[in-house]
């Protein structure tokens, strides 16, 4: 057994990088319009669905990406502006509806898709390994991370540096005042919802290359970024890049030491935040 | 918090969830209830005795549920994790350890106990989508672990195996055993929430920092309504297996949560009875679609989506507004 190696740190530090981004559009929704987004799992896997489908036809992976981030947007609209406009204000019903919406998506996707494994097709110049100081790691994965980097700098810089990212936060805080002063403030949240989705997309299509896409990959990424966000508390940027970070390390040793029981070992540092902080690392009381 | 599920609104009548009196008209509908049950066998062919069995079971998990959402205002969606447990260990202590099936339930029932237990300890400190939230996800875990836990599980081919003894192999035999097992427990539950702890739940739904000022320790009272609850789970869990002599992941996964609240909801929650009502709609819906269709799933989240955006409180309860309101 034995201490971790450099390659299973490299598998912990990747797979953080896919659940950043999966997790960060979540905890956007969850944080920004305190919507709990349970269909957010079927969208991943929707989104990798359609970024299989678009990449193999097209041959181009980046067509790949956008055309599944383009869809899932889409369906986030039709699931903001056609459903969940009619229970605005109360949370569980928001909930149960979005779980009620996982799974028509996910039955849908078995119907268009069945039930068979995809691999979402990978460019050439990232197929292969490249040297790490005498390992050979997989040039995909870290890519993944690269990417999972990228949109965390994207994200904060959105939120923290431009107009729109002020508004957001505004709105959060007060929206009644924001309205008062002439913004449009659905349309501020309404973009809000797409954004968070879109990253659903994205992840799927990026995770569905590595990961690959079957009828229950959508619950198992969902336990994972409600891991995520329970760590590192809803709506922070910070704490779901932390929990990310917690989370795959530990489930790349729990895979290594328990391969049988990788996910009950997920459970331990939650359980332990939990105890400490309900509402987690970051989490700050609505 | 539990304005958004909230069973009736004050005012929407005397029968309102907080009427407790056996007034006659209520013991009547008992009485033509339990016959109408005691009847079925007489009644239907063997396959409708089965689906009545299994409405009286999943009747029992969607009240052990409706214990949380309708009483404390707390709505769980780890129940099913709960259920499965119980279902699992039985099974697995009756055929791959060998031992007796009574034995197994009882030891399946603690252990649902015990991971309820578990559960509150981590959950009862939250509330509303928090609450529901951290449930979920807790019981997926379960359902992770017992995906992968191929050696002791099965993985996704679960554990086979007859757990029912011969006295009861036939479907009115087994039948009438529930029957009797699902009354007795339905009295302890009702008895239950009328108890005075009962109101004091009750009392922490409408405000918990009112029931905190008033000297109630409010999480140890979260935490056994928690633990009581999934003790409940855990006997429909054990009788489930009994009943299904199979057990696989699908058993504690999140679509049974998700059913067992439905039907709460379906049946309006905060009603305890109404769940028997909503287990009934649910469970011969899916059998009458599944005849028709393989899509199931779909259908559970269409109703859900339309149950959410027209009637959240329950068929029952929209049924008692409609009523109230033509009474003027």
């Amino acid at each position: 057994m034995g201490a971790l190696n450099a390659f299973q740190i490299l598998n912990g530090l990747t797979f953080a990088g896919l659940l950043f981004i999966v997790a960060s559009g979540f905890t956007l929704i969850f944080g920004l319009l305190r919507i709990v987004n349970l269909a957010h799992g079927a969208l991943y896997l929707f989104g990798g669905y359609v970024g299989y489908t678009v990449a193999s036809l097209t041959g181009n992976f980046v067509a790949g990406i956008l055309g599944a981030m383009v869809v899932i947007a889409i369906i986030g609209f039709v699931l903001d502006q056609g459903l969940l406009r009619f229970v605005r204000g109360y949370e569980l019903r928001q909930v149960l509806l979005t779980l009620g919406v996982a799974f028509i998506l996910n039955d849908m996707a078995l119907v268009i898709w069945g039930g068979d494994t995809f691999t979402v097709p990978v460019p050439e110049f990232l197929r292969g390994a490249v040297n790490l100081g005498g390992i050979f790691y997989p040039k995909y994965r870290l890519f993944v991370l690269a990417l999972g980097i990228a949109v965390f700098i994207l994200l904060w810089l959105l939120l923290n540096r431009t107009r729109l990212g002020a508004l957001i936060r505004a709105g959060v805080d007060d929206a009644e005042t924001v309205a008062a002063m002439g913004i449009n403030i659905r349309l501020i949240f309404m973009i809000t919802f797409m954004l968070g989705a879109a990253l659903a997309g994205l992840g799927g299509t990026v995770g569905g290359a590595f990961l690959t896409l079957y009828p229950s990959a959508d619950s198992e990424i969902l336990v994972f970024s409600l891991a995520v966000v329970i760590i590192g508390g809803r709506g922070s940027l910070v704490g779901a890049a932390i929990g990310a970070l917690m989370v795959g390390m530990l489930n790349s040793v729990g895979q290594v030491m328990f391969p049988e029981l990788a996910y009950f070992v997920i459970f331990g540092p939650m359980a332990l935040i939990l105890a400490f902080r309900p509402l987690g690392l970051f989490g700050r009381a609505a | 918090m539990s304005r958004d599920l909230a069973s009736v609104p004050a005012g929407a009548g005397p029968a309102g969830p907080s009427a407790v009196a056996l007034t006659p008209a209520r013991l009547i509908a008992i009485a033509i209830a339990g016959l109408a049950l005691v009847a079925v066998p007489y009644m239907l062919p063997n396959y409708y005795v089965s689906i009545a069995t299994q409405v009286l079971i999943f009747a029992v998990l969607a009240m052990s549920i409706d214990i949380l959402a309708g009483y404390t205002g707390r709505t769980p969606l780890g129940h099913g994790a709960i259920f499965g447990t119980a279902t699992y260990v039985t099974i697995y202590w009756s055929t791959t350890l060998g031992g007796s099936p009574w034995t197994g339930m009882l030891v399946g029932v603690a252990a649902a106990t015990t991971v309820a237990a578990i559960f509150a300890l981590l959950a009862i400190r939250t509330s509303g989508v928090y609450f529901l939230l951290l449930t979920l996800a807790l019981g997926m875990i379960v359902w992770g672990v017992c995906l992968r836990w191929t050696s002791v599980t099965g993985g996704e081919n679960g554990i086979r195996g007859s757990v029912r003894p011969l006295f009861i192999a036939t479907h009115s035999a087994f039948y009438y055993l529930v029957l009797t097992a699902v009354a007795v427990i339905t009295f302890v539950m009702w008895r239950f929430v009328n108890s005075p702890f009962g109101l004091t739940l009750r009392g922490i739904k409408d405000s918990e920092s009112r029931m905190r000022s008033l000297g109630y320790n409010v999480p140890l009272h979260l935490f056994i309504a928690f633990t009581v609850s999934g003790f409940f789970a855990g006997i429909a869990g054990a009788i489930y297996a009994m009943f299904n002599s199979f057990v696989s992941p699908s058993t504690v996964a999140l679509t049974q949560s998700v059913a067992g609240l439905l039907m709460a909801i379906t049946g309006g929650i905060g009603t305890l009875f109404g769940s028997f009502v909503g287990a009934a709609a649910i469970i011969s819906l899916e059998n009458f679609v599944s005849s028709y269709t393989e899509r199931w799933l779909s259908i559970l989240g269409l109703m859900f989506v339309l149950i959410m955006v027209f009637a959240p409180e329950g068929i029952v309860g929209r049924i008692r507004m409609i009523l109230a309101r033509s009474k003027g």
